[in-house]
């Protein structure tokens, strides 16, 4: 008898972490609607912000006047590493981490230093306890995520470019494709390259291309407009990552709840099983009994 | 229509206007400029401080925390770090934010720190610009 009163008890164990998998899951569907209403809502002003670095881009400036923009030789790279802030999403935050690492790996293999930036708790959790040098780290901020936040992160990054520590800067996080697919992205943001800024997905002006008036000079604008291309990089980043977070938690708690079923009716079947065959021993004990007593 | 130019005020959380107005007025580095239709290709940042547009005769007031503008095309987009028409501007918030900006100031002042006095002098700015502007 104490076998079955166990099953029953890992059955009703299992049918509650259903329910708090399958709530997770609605959590989280709702979540991702916020979330990719903010990608939305932010689209606009990073798609103008490219259209017009790509018009200044087009004006003929010289890429190494501008600390921002001048490329020298690597010796330090830092990545700037966007994780989420909570668990239980599968291995969206797993899949950056290793990333990191394979990139690391091979900064080393070049003969390069390499550091990290955290923003998300978990990357910074995980390479907390490793050696690689961490410069900077953002956390718990994931779940509000705000401009400010990016141009946080993004003033430290350009002081530490400035400053000479780091050389090179790379962006790794979740890039959003759909609900079911979210990837790990790495794009270089310092030094600023206008090569891709004149393909950039900003609209292409149309009619003849107009003679700008600037105001102030283009090298001014620029000097302005180059820390915030960083920090409009970053946030897309963040807001990318806390897109594919929600995302990636749906199809985790999707399949966690999907386990549980299965246990459940696996555990339920053994259940009746057993139930059953006590039943014929007691059947058998009873009609073995009368037997006797003939 | 033919006398408009289309207007967008946009921000990192929000499409805040896109609209054909008449005259828009935006606080530019250099100083206070205006774009009426087929204006000449201009590309400025700006300031903080207050720009406005007109249209069929309303004037809407904005309060912009500086970003930098593009015209084209008969076409002004403004891009803002933040922007707040003079009717969503909350008065009292933007009050406490003097009020904390005024504090910030003197500290800095007292510490002679660059950057704080910088930062403390930008959020004294903005907070008076909002404060003017929802004042009419």
């Amino acid at each position: 008898m104490a076998a079955l009163k166990d099953i029953k008890l890992k059955i009703v164990g299992i049918k509650k972490t259903a329910q708090i998998t399958q709530a997770m899951n609605m959590v989280a569907a709702a979540k991702l609607r916020g979330a990719q209403q903010r990608m939305e809502d932010f689209r606009p002003y990073a798609e103008k912000f490219s259209g017009v670095m790509a018009e200044l881009a087009g004006a003929g400036i010289n890429p190494d006047a501008f600390p921002l923009m001048a490329a020298r030789p690597v010796k330090k790279v830092m990545l700037i590493l966007v994780t989420s802030d909570r668990g239980l999403c599968g291995a969206f935050n797993s899949n950056l981490i290793r990333d990191t690492e394979k990139f690391l790996k091979a900064q080393q293999g070049e003969g390069r230093e390499g550091c990290l930036a955290c923003v998300g708790k978990k990357g910074n959790a995980f390479f907390k306890k490793s050696p690689v040098e961490i410069l900077h780290s953002s956390v718990g901020i994931m779940d509000n995520i705000q401009m400010f936040n990016a141009r946080q992160v993004g003033q430290e990054v350009i002081n530490l470019f400035l400053e000479g520590k780091v050389d090179e800067v790379q962006l790794l996080y979740g890039r959003f494709i759909n609900v079911a697919v979210q990837r790990p992205t790495m794009n270089r943001i310092l030094p600023i390259s206008t090569e891709g800024l004149e393909e950039g997905e900003g609209e292409k002006s149309e009619g003849p291309r107009a003679t700008y008036t600037y105001e102030p000079d283009p090298e001014e604008i620029l000097n302005n407009l180059l820390p915030m291309f960083v920090n409009v990089q970053i946030m897309h980043a963040m807001l990318e990552t806390g897109a594919s977070e929600q995302a990636a938690r749906m199809t985790a708690m999707d399949n966690a709840t999907r386990a549980c079923k299965d246990m459940i009716a696996d555990l339920t079947m053994v259940y009746n099983k057993a139930r059953q065959s006590a039943i014929t021993a007691e059947l058998m004990d009873i009609v073995g009994g009368a037997e006797a007593l003939k | 229509m033919a006398n408009k130019i289309l207007l967008e005020v946009v921000t990192p959380s929000r499409l805040l206007v896109s609209e054909e107005v008449e005259l828009a007025t935006a606080p530019g580095t250099d100083g206070v400029f205006g774009a009426m239709a087929n204006h000449s290709p201009l590309l400025a940042t700006l300031k903080i401080g207050e720009m406005h547009y007109l249209n069929e005769g309303n004037t809407v007031r904005i309060a912009l925390s500086g970003g930098f503008c593009d015209v084209s095309n008969n076409r002004m987009t403004v891009l803002a770090e933040s922007a707040e028409l003079s009717t969503e501007i909350d008065v009292e918030r933007a009050l406490r934010a003097k009020e904390r900006a005024e504090r910030r100031l003197q500290e800095a002042e007292a510490r002679k720190g660059d950057i704080d006095l910088a930062r403390a002098q930008a959020a004294f700015v903005r907070a008076l610009t909002r404060i003017h502007i929802a004042g009419h």
